[in-house]
């Protein structure tokens, strides 16, 4: 455990040698603490607060405001739902009902083996395929639950083509 | 007569650019649409298709990766341009139209018409978008070059007359080009419609301090995508926008405020001003003048409410994004304290063509009190989503049935919501309102961000109120008692609404609640948010009484209060596609091999009727659900 902290610390201090010491600087470095460790950890966070000479409560509040910041690890594969207008209109809660029975999991968790993390987000601009799902970086339009449960078997595949493979 | 240094400079650039781009001509070249659209619909594979198949057959051509044309419905999309024909446009492009196309029009000139939508230059041979209704009311001003040109290179728009207005501006007083921005009234298209050059004169008059130039591209709307398009297809038009307002009142340094989601679009917009960059357009003495600015991305992250002025200026200096009381006016105390102009991307794209074409010809297009165009992005139950433009005072039935091409499948339209989570729902009797700031705003919703949603009988409007309010609702950042309360007891109530639970009292609650969170709200957030539900209790109260009174849910939507149903005397016996389809294991065979749903165990979401062929069409919904008992019995 000491040596993750350490650990984060580190990535911290590299990442805030870019920055001047200002307050203003506070959500580019969340972003990039974020971006490098997946999530905004607290003793990172209290680092970030101490560097730029700002309460640690105020890191924390911007943290929880903004919705990009996530303060546990995210899965390895990130599933988004698009909960936009024409997403909610042509059935987008039917496809996160759909993703959240198969990884029993609710919106914003993780699935304890640390797979998947299901999360909402608005409009990703591809309305004329909606309902849309963002997995990973790949977006898929037309999701069904039929869909949705391709979606999840695919993975299930890949994943077994790379135990064999190992 | 006398060529100015900074003219000088732009023809020797103009001259490079279009020499950099000599490669392609007397070619043929194949324009990939590239936008996020385009890359959800497969566009990077057509990209490699298009490089394989002329390696392999060994073909001279092209491939340039454009962004967005707004033609949503037909992505991915490309456009042929080889010299002896039209440029041809082609939409849903699979591999095997591009073997086809390869083969048949770049080795043996047939261009397969039976593929192509439309021609972009006007021919003798095959029509041009102009000739389709929805070229007909479409005017492109900002979008023109959105589609055609490479994002990434920006010889291409400097070779399309780019960066030419600002070269000229950097000749003129800033007080003339202050007054020509005026003179155009051009209004801002961020939603609230202010005038632009008003809010700039503020600024250049606050003294010689430092002042900051921002756009603002935080696009928070769930509906709408118009800003991120334009970021991603033509970045250089809102840099340049920037500069020249830089230079009109005497800012020096500019941000680029782009929501966090927008990874493409930040990207090419830091790609793009490290271009301007080398090219001198940015940075000290642009194009050898004395007039000094840079620009800078600052990327949001992901608040809603951040879209307003002090909120995302808070964000910025790395608060909250909270908004502050006005006066003072960002005009007068913004970033860090100090005199800013925020203007929305599309206010920004306007201000190269008003100042390369003049005021007057800018206010040739639109309505008096509005002139130029909007930029609407078309969603929901229309034929023809996607991105468009047209002049201001269009009507909604012009949009929605000329432009969009109607309802699909036959259905009935209902109504129509334009302007996200702070505009309105319209109905029927409401079509015939002129697009502008102000008709929209009499008729109770407004311009806002331009996203325009629409629905047809399949959808349930107590069920849209809520879905807007939930977002409004979760997007409050508190400030407000009434917007964080308010809000949450009137979610509350339509929650109740829709599971049935409501009672006609609440109704008159909700009027009250939603009255009172418009006035104790301090910004505009707050303001418009019950919109959305006033506007439905307005035009569509029968519907709300349908959910009370008869607990039920006439659009068949409401989760809570719809049933599935399989009809005996329309169910085939021999077919089991709806047992297989369904994702619980609902749906089982009865003793005389008709089909029914175990309702304890279904989750409604819709499978069974997707799969249940068209022939039999047997799955049926029913509201309120009781009516499955009664059918039950009427079987027995
Ligand atoms: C809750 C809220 C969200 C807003 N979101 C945006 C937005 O996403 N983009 C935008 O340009 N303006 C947005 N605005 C309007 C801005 O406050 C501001 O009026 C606008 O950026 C000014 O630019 P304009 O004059 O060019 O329209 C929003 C306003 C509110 C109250
Ligand atoms: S609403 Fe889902 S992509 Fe636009």
């Amino acid at each position: 455990m000491e040596g993750k902290k350490e650990t984060i610390s580190n990535y911290v201090c590299e990442i805030l040698k870019n920055y001047s010491v200002e307050r203003r600087n506070l959500l580019p470095v969340l972003r990039e603490v974020q971006e490098k460790l997946g999530y905004l950890p607290v003793r990172a966070m209290e680092k970030v607060a101490e560097a730029l000479g700002i309460p640690t409560v105020d890191v924390y509040g911007a943290a929880t405001f903004f919705n990009l910041f996530r303060l546990s690890p995210p899965g390895k594969h990130q599933i988004k739902v698009c909960m936009g207008t024409a997403c909610f209109m042509a059935g987008g809660q039917i496809a996160l009902d759909s993703f959240e029975r198969r990884l029993d999991v609710r919106t914003g968790e993780t699935t304890p083996d640390g797979e998947f993390s299901l999360e909402e987000v608005a409009c990703v601009g591809c309305c004329s395929l909606a309902p849309v799902v963002v997995v990973d970086d790949f977006v898929e339009g037309n999701v069904t639950p039929t869909r949705v449960d391709g979606i999840l078997l695919s993975w299930d595949i890949g994943k077994k083509k790379q135990r064999e493979q190992d | 007569m006398d060529v100015s240094l900074t003219e000088r400079a732009y023809i020797k650039m103009k001259a490079a650019s279009i020499n950099n781009l000599k490669y392609l001509e007397d070619k043929p070249v194949i324009r990939v649409g590239t936008g996020t659209c385009g890359k959800a619909a497969g566009a990077l594979r057509i990209r490699e298709a298009f490089k394989d198949e002329l390696t392999r057959k060994g073909i001279d051509a092209g491939v340039v990766e454009v962004g967005c044309m707004g033609h949503c419905y037909a992505e991915p999309l490309i456009i042929i341009s080889k010299p002896g024909f039209p440029s041809l446009c082609y939409g849903k492009v699979d591999e095997v139209l591009v073997k086809r196309l390869v083969e048949d029009f770049l080795i043996n000139n047939d261009p397969c018409y039976e593929f192509a939508m439309a021609a972009l230059e006007p021919n003798d041979i095959f029509p041009t978008f102009r000739d389709f209704p929805r070229g007909v009311y479409e005017e492109k001003m900002i979008l023109e070059n959105c589609g055609f040109i490479d994002p990434e290179e920006i010889d291409f728009y400097i070779a399309r007359d780019g960066y030419s207005a600002l070269a000229d501006v950097l000749n003129m007083e800033p007080g003339e080009v202050l007054g020509e921005v005026k003179a155009s009234n051009l209004r801002g298209r961020g939603g609230a419609g202010f005038p632009a050059g008003i809010k700039w004169e503020v600024v250049r008059k606050a003294g010689n301090g430092m002042k900051y130039v921002i756009c603002n591209g935080d696009e928070g709307d769930p509906g709408a995508f118009m800003d991120r398009n334009i970021l991603e297809s033509n970045p250089h038009q809102v840099i340049e926008g920037m500069i020249i307002c830089a230079y009109a009142v005497g800012a020096s340094l500019g941000y680029l405020y782009i929501r966090s989601e927008y990874s493409q679009a930040i990207r090419r917009v830091n790609n793009a001003l490290r271009q301007a960059r080398e090219k001198n357009l940015l940075g000290a003495s642009i194009l050898g003048s004395a007039f000094c600015f840079d620009l800078e991305v600052f990327s949001g992250a992901g608040a809603f409410v951040c879209g307003e002025g002090t909120a995302l200026i808070n964000s910025m200096e790395g608060g909250m994004g909270i908004p502050q009381h006005r006066p003072p006016e960002l005009a007068v105390s913004g970033y860090l304290g100090e005199p800013t102009v925020l203007n929305n991307v599309k206010t920004f794209c306007y201000v190269p063509l008003i100042m390369r074409k003049g005021a007057d010809w800018f206010k040739k297009t639109g309505t008096p009190g509005s002139p130029g165009t909007a930029v609407f992005t078309l969603a929901g139950k229309i034929a023809g989503p996607g991105l468009v433009e047209v002049p201001m005072g269009t009507t909604l039935r012009q949009l929605i049935f000329d432009v969009g091409e109607g309802i699909p499948r036959n259905k009935k339209f209902k109504a129509v919501q334009i302007g996200g989570p702070s505009g309105g729902c319209l109905p029927e009797q409401a079509l015939d309102i002129p697009l502008d700031f102000d008709s929209l705003e009499e008729a109770g919703a407004m311009m806002g961000s331009g996203g325009l949603v629409v629905l047809d009988e399949d959808d349930c409007m107590v069920g849209m109120a809520r879905f807007f309010l939930n977002f409004t609702q979760q997007e409050s950042c508190g400030k407000c008692t009434f917007c964080r309360l308010g809000t949450k007891h009137m979610l509350e109530i339509l929650k109740a609404i829709t599971r049935g639970e409501g009672d006609m009292a609440s109704l008159e609650t909700l009027r009250e609640l939603a009255e009172d969170v418009k006035t104790g709200s301090l910004c505009n957030l707050g303001k418009t948010a019950p919109n959305p539900v006033l506007t439905t209790l307005k035009y569509f109260r029968d519907e709300y009484e349908a959910h009370i009174k008869g607990k039920c849910c006439p659009s068949l939507k409401c989760p809570d209060l719809i049933a599935y149903f399989i009809e005996p005397d329309k169910c085939s016996k021999l077919c089991n596609i709806c047992v297989g389809s369904c994702p619980v294991e609902a749906i089982y065979t009865r003793d005389n091999g008709l089909k029914a749903i175990n309702r304890d165990k279904c989750v409604k979401c819709d499978n069974c009727l997707k799969a249940c062929p068209p022939e039999y069409s047997a799955v049926i919904k029913v509201s309120p659900p009781g009516l499955v008992e009664e059918r039950e019995r009427e079987m027995k």
